[in-house]
């Protein structure tokens, strides 16, 4: 990996890399609040540039991470850092909303220390998500029957389940399920779980 | 699924009962846990290496952080070796070299391989560099040395904590050099047993160390206090070799550590607030770096 430090850069690489793997394209826009730690040292440990390089899709060996406020500009993504001074659970947490004019997204991580992570919330759900295997998350509507049917589709294809959560905002309303599984997920799959009934939206991560 | 080892006690009793050694204990857990061949393990762990020597290689030449605060002590230390004269003598002022060579690099924003984390990359290279030359280890032993490195950090970083925003410099740098200190003593041929007594004599050693870096910078102290855990945990393998033993077990200290780490207030803990962050000097050196004014120093 790059330096200076493991949970600062590396860990804060993976955060903004997976919060680009969510949404699915390159953002236009970033605003990342930092909190704890992260709040206090950002500058000195690049987090900022880490974080910025990881929405650009640049693993954390990918020596660009250092010029990466200069290709963010080239490609036109505005980015701003806001340091917060709220108490956190984990002091090494960050929160990265992106954008662009067709939609947004809130991602929460906390970087735990030799570049290991955890997705710790997605638009306001709270989950724990790892960054470490494949996994797809779906947006459905709280409906009896949504598990079983993306369960029994993921079977079909001889996919295995290794870590699942569900959570929902509300009884009957919007719900999201988080799938870490063995192996990578091929786009015919991802298709085919979208056509489900009460399927609202499906991404992947990818290993 | 479930790990081979949980805790060293169950890792060093395992090592024994098969006779195994404790980098092959941690070479199995890998290919049960990821489900892959021993040659693609051997192979990935093989490519740290090569970071590792390339990291070593290039700070031996001379690096200079950004912010000017790090940098040239590894040439200083390997002229003053090349005089012939040391007092700590040439292996020991080895592994300090190669270990302050790699945080230079890593602090230059170069490439290195955290182990187990970025701050604290000097120790477990700097050391395997120097005994190295005292060993005669072949390319295998070599990447064996990262193993049952890997073996102990994988006990703390599930048991307690390697970051030092949770638990100090002593949950990195302290665990770097009781990792280090463990593989030492496999690779001169001593047991398992006395790779955990390695471990845990460092690591008691290092206790209470707090993570206080100037300007939030990691360069001031963690290069020097990389360079320290690569001297302790020289010696402390050469204490488990010669049959000293730690009356607190390994896993106890491993304990001690994380409750320690969780007693710290948080200015000491990677927030650059305390410390020899907050010291005239360092608020300072802040205020220079990154502009600002120096009111209320030390604060």
């Amino acid at each position: 990996m790059i330096g200076p430090s493991s949970s600062h850069t590396a860990g804060a690489a993976r955060i903004g890399r997976v919060a680009r793997d969510l949404f699915g394209r390159q953002p236009k826009w970033a605003k990342i609040h930092l909190y704890g730690s992260f709040a206090e040292t950002y500058k000195g440990h690049s987090t900022d540039v880490a974080i910025v390089g990881g929405l650009l899709d640049y693993d954390t060996f990918d020596e660009r991470i250092k010029t990466s406020f200069e290709e963010a500009e080239k490609l036109g993504m505005a980015f701003e850092f806001i340091p917060e001074t709220a108490s956190v659970e984990h002091p090494n947490t960050a929160r990265i909303v992106i954008g662009d004019e067709r939609s947004e997204m809130s991602l929460m991580g906390i970087s735990i220390g030799g570049g290991k992570i955890e997705i710790t919330e997605l638009n306001g759900f709270p989950l724990r998500l790892s960054g470490n295997h494949p996994a797809i998350l779906v947006v459905h509507d709280d409906r009896s029957g949504c598990i079983a049917n993306v369960a029994n589709c993921l079977y079909k294809y001889d996919i295995n389940i290794g870590h699942m959560e569900v959570s929902r905002k509300e009884k009957g309303d919007m719900a999201l399920m988080v799938i870490e599984v063995d192996q990578n997920v091929d786009k015919e799959v991802l298709d085919e779980l979208t056509e489900l009934p009460n399927i609202t939206q499906v991404t992947r991560i990818a290993d | 699924m479930e790990p081979l080892f949980r805790n060293v006690k169950e890792l060093v009793a395992r090592a024994e009962q098969e006779n195994k050694l404790i980098s092959e204990i941690m070479i199995e857990q890998e290919m049960l846990v990821t489900d892959r061949p021993r040659e693609d393990i051997m192979k990935q762990m093989d490519r740290n290496l090569t970071v590792m020597e390339e990291a070593v290689e290039k700070g031996l030449k001379g690096v200079h952080s950004v912010s000017g605060l790090t940098g040239g002590d590894a040439v200083l230390l390997q002229a003053y070796m090349e005089k012939g004269n040391t007092l700590s003598g040439n292996l020991l002022l080895d592994a300090v070299s190669k270990a302050v060579a790699t945080n230079e690099v890593n602090a230059a924003m170069g490439t290195i391989c955290a182990t187990p984390t970025a701050g604290s990359a000097g120790v477990v290279p700097g050391t395997l560099f120097a005994v190295k030359n005292q060993l005669n280890p072949t390319r295998e032993q070599m990447i064996r040395y990262l193993f049952t490195s890997g073996a102990f950090g994988f006990v703390v970083a599930n048991n307690a904590s390697i970051s030092g925003a949770e638990g100090g410099c002593q949950a990195e740098v302290g665990s770097a050099a009781g990792m280090a200190a463990a593989a030492i003593v496999e690779m001169a041929g001593g047991t398992p047993q006395q790779s955990s007594e390695a471990f845990a004599i460092t690591l008691k050693n290092m206790l209470g160390l707090v993570c206080d870096p100037v300007a939030g910078l990691v360069e001031v102290p963690c290069v020097k206090r990389n360079a320290m855990g690569a001297a302790n945990s020289v010696v402390a393998a050469d204490m488990a070799l010669a049959g000293v033993t730690s009356r607190i077990p390994c896993d106890e200290v491993i304990s001690a550590m994380y409750e320690i780490g969780k007693s710290m207030p948080s200015a000491l803990r990677e927030t650059a607030k305390g410390g020899l962050a907050a010291t005239p000097t360092g608020k300072w050196l802040e205020a220079k770096i990154f502009g600002g004014s120096v009111v209320g120093s030390g604060q």
